[in-house]
């Protein structure tokens, strides 16, 4: 298969995943979106690794993970702790800091 | 003996111990102990220096190294000292007279708060002073200069809660150091052209075959070295700081006129001497600026009623003497003029300051009179130095003055007539001063006539021995007519370039047969002037002044003069800077930064709204952009 279908998949993905980001005002969304962004990103990595024939790309994916897995736990933890304290995951409750 | 001078490291030592004793234990010693220190550290000096003396008549001669003070590539300046004739003999006065007013100090001072600290600040002036006249160099020389200036400082301001006094103590620093700035410039200059600044390389230099500097320059460094001996020795234009120096105890004021400080002055252009024998324009000016002293001063004197102005003013006045001395080339007599001049002015004051004592604090002369009876050694002693100052045949002020006026005469008449009628003034003053305060009736209150009294004997014995000083002081200088030997000048051995090279000697010579004429001349006009000194105060008038003698009772208003020429538009200056350039130029660039940030963050934090969503699209946002300028600027 052709490497820019994968690049083109990654693409779509990523913009979802921004979209998301920036248009979704549940936290846990955005926390999906927020991994859709990192695994496009792990796809164009072994796509391109494919293409060249190294394997130094996918090396790094497995970087990528672990740091996604370290990242979500604690952002779901975060999260936990903020539904407890407000009884929302809404975002946009969230604002008090301003003052 | 040459040992001893190898040992004259010894007669700064003693001061400066005494210094420190009293200095840091002012606040525990009994008074008794720090006046002790103080008297017997500068009595150990006085015998180190009668022995130096001693050995320096019998031809000694040397210079001491103590250690490196400034080396500098071809710099080389040692901390060293210089024994030879001119210092021995002032290291006698100072530490002599120096002595006297210690012990008299412990009799005046007995009842002052501070006295260890005044003993203190009293060793550490005949410390600066020593320094001064021992040091081998300009540099050392100009140590003791300053700490001569920081010392009358202290002294002037010692009684530092009433703030006139303090305010006098500023002005004699402030006044002191316009002429150390000169002086400065002057050592600098001599750096420059000659590389050196120890007497012993640098006279021999000049008007030696190789020696390539300019008159010009040579006039200059002489100027600048006058200049900052109008600060030290009070001449015009800066000798407004002396009278006010009178601020300080009277010993002090005794100490600053007679053995110390204002002599360095003259000390300083009689050693450097050689230098202004190569100076004929800076010499004219030294003598003519001392003459315009002397005479304004002696007039601003006739009608001063503080009795410690008139001794402050005749002071300045007698400097003026010297300096016409100086620069008519007559080093010696200028010495000599110092000599006798620290006897019998030490005298007045010690004796002004025990009428004080008397008067309990008293001093104005017009409500004092007739305190001869009750006051009867300090009358006597007072006497014998009006005769002394005055020029009276015999006393030692005769043959000072009389030398001065003789060098007046052989450089000209105009410098002689001036010089003639400021003698004149000098007797009149005197005898209005003595006449107003001893003779007549008392003119005070019952409480100070019920408590006049003479002082106790550690006042009135140092009184006495200056009287016999000023007696006798004047025969080691007997006029050539009257004696084969003036001994000082053969001690001193001063003028001998000057009367060689500028053709003094005949002049001096041919003067003798012209002698006794002048010797005639200055006795009659001080002794009518003395008489009538005497007669014109006898009873006494107060009368307010008018015309000329309110000029000469508000001293010319030279002091309104500096204040409205120098002192107002600085004031005004230094306050339009502080309006101007510090409160609005550096408080206003300070003030306006904290403003401006102020300002800002106001405006900055809006843009922190707190919703989460708005931050995540600025993210996204500043990382498209990050992307963009990585593209565009490294494109691929």
């Amino acid at each position: 298969m052709p490497t820019q279908y994968y690049l083109f998949l990654a693409l779509a993905m990523f913009c979802i995943g921004v979209m998301g980001t920036l248009m979704r005002r549940n936290a846990i969304i955005i926390f999906m979106c927020i991994e859709l962004m990192l695994n496009a990103v792990n796809l164009l990595l072994v796509a391109f690794s494919k293409m060249y024939g190294h394997a130094d790309a996918q090396i790094m994916v497995f970087f990528i993970m672990v740091v996604a897995a370290a990242e979500v736990s604690v952002g779901l933890a975060v999260i936990v702790l903020m539904y407890r304290k407000v009884h929302s995951v809404d975002i946009n409750i969230l604002n008090r800091l301003k003052h | 003996m040459q040992g001893m001078i190898q040992n004259a490291w010894l007669v700064p030592l003693f001061p400066l111990i005494g210094f420190l004793i009293n200095g840091l234990g002012w606040k525990v010693l009994p008074r008794k102990v720090g006046g002790a220190i103080g008297s017997l550290s500068v009595l150990a000096s006085f015998v180190v220096s009668l022995l130096l003396f001693f050995e320096v008549r019998a031809g000694g001669s040397g210079t001491v190294n103590l250690f490196p003070f400034i080396v500098s590539n071809t710099l080389n300046i040692p901390f060293a000292f210089q024994i030879d004739a001119l210092s021995s003999l002032f290291l006698l006065i100072i530490t002599g007279v120096g002595f006297l007013i210690h012990v008299y100090s412990v009799g005046y001072m007995a009842e002052e708060e501070g006295m260890v600290k005044y003993f203190a600040f009293l060793n550490l002036f005949v410390f600066s002073m020593m320094l001064l006249v021992m040091g081998a160099n300009y540099l050392i020389l100009f140590i003791g200069w300053e700490g001569v200036g920081l010392c009358s400082y202290l002294l002037i301001g010692f009684w530092y809660k009433n703030h006139d006094y303090t305010s006098a103590g500023r002005k004699s620093f402030v006044m002191n150091r316009i002429g150390d700035l000169a002086f400065i410039v002057g050592m600098l200059l001599v750096l420059y052209c000659y590389g050196t600044l120890t007497y012993a390389d640098f006279f021999p230099q000049i008007g030696a075959s190789g020696d390539l500097v300019s008159t010009n320059a040579k006039e200059w460094i002489a100027i600048c070295f006058f200049i900052g001996a109008t600060g030290k020795s009070a001449q015009i234009p800066l000798f407004t700081w002396l009278p006010d120096a009178m601020a300080g105890p009277t010993p002090v004021s005794a100490l600053i006129h007679a053995a110390t400080m204002v002599t360095a002055g003259i000390y300083m252009i009689a050693r450097s001497h050689v230098l202004y024998d190569a100076a004929p324009m800076a010499r004219e000016i030294v003598a003519w600026v001392g003459l315009a002293t002397a005479l304004l001063t002696a007039t601003i004197a006739l009608k001063q009623y503080d009795i410690k102005k008139v001794l402050a003013y005749s002071t300045v006045s007698q400097l003026g003497f010297m300096f016409i001395a100086l620069g008519c080339g007559a080093y010696t007599t200028a010495v000599f003029h110092v000599m006798t001049h620290a006897f019998f002015k030490a005298l007045l004051f010690l004796g002004a300051g025990s009428v004080i004592h008397a008067m309990g604090g008293e001093q104005d002369m017009r409500s004092m009179g007739g305190l001869g009876r009750k006051m009867r050694i300090t009358q006597i002693t007072f006497l014998i130095a009006c005769l002394a100052i005055a020029g009276i045949p015999g006393f030692s002020g005769f043959f000072s003055k009389d030398e001065i006026v003789s060098a007046a005469y052989a450089h000209g008449g105009l410098l002689y007539a001036g010089a003639l009628l400021g003698s004149v003034l000098t007797a009149f003053y005197m005898f209005r001063l003595y006449t107003l305060t001893f003779t007549g009736s008392f003119r005070g209150t019952h409480e100070q006539e019920h408590h006049l009294h003479e002082s106790p004997a550690n006042m009135t014995l140092p009184l006495i021995v200056l009287a016999i000083l000023s007696v006798v002081g004047g025969y080691v200088g007997m006029p050539a007519v009257m004696a084969p030997h003036h001994l000082l000048s053969d001690f001193l051995g001063l003028n001998g370039a000057v009367v060689n090279e500028a053709g003094f000697l005949e002049h001096f010579e041919a003067l003798h047969h012209q002698e006794w004429m002048l010797i005639g001349i200055s006795s009659a006009v001080a002794i009518i002037a003395s008489i009538a000194g005497w007669a014109a105060h006898r009873k006494p008038r107060f009368v307010p002044n008018k015309g000329l003698a309110l000029a000469f009772e508000k001293k010319w208003w030279v002091d309104e003069l500096y204040d409205a020429v120098v002192v107002r538009p600085i004031l005004a200056l230094s306050s339009a800077f502080d309006r101007g350039a510090e409160r609005k130029g550096i408080d206003g660039a300070v003030n306006g930064v904290g403003k401006l940030v102020r300002w800002g963050a106001e405006r900055m934090r809006l843009l922190q709204s707190g919703q989460v969503g708005y931050y995540l699209f600025v993210m996204v946002l500043g990382i498209a952009v990050l992307l963009a300028i990585g593209f565009f600027a490294n494109p691929l």
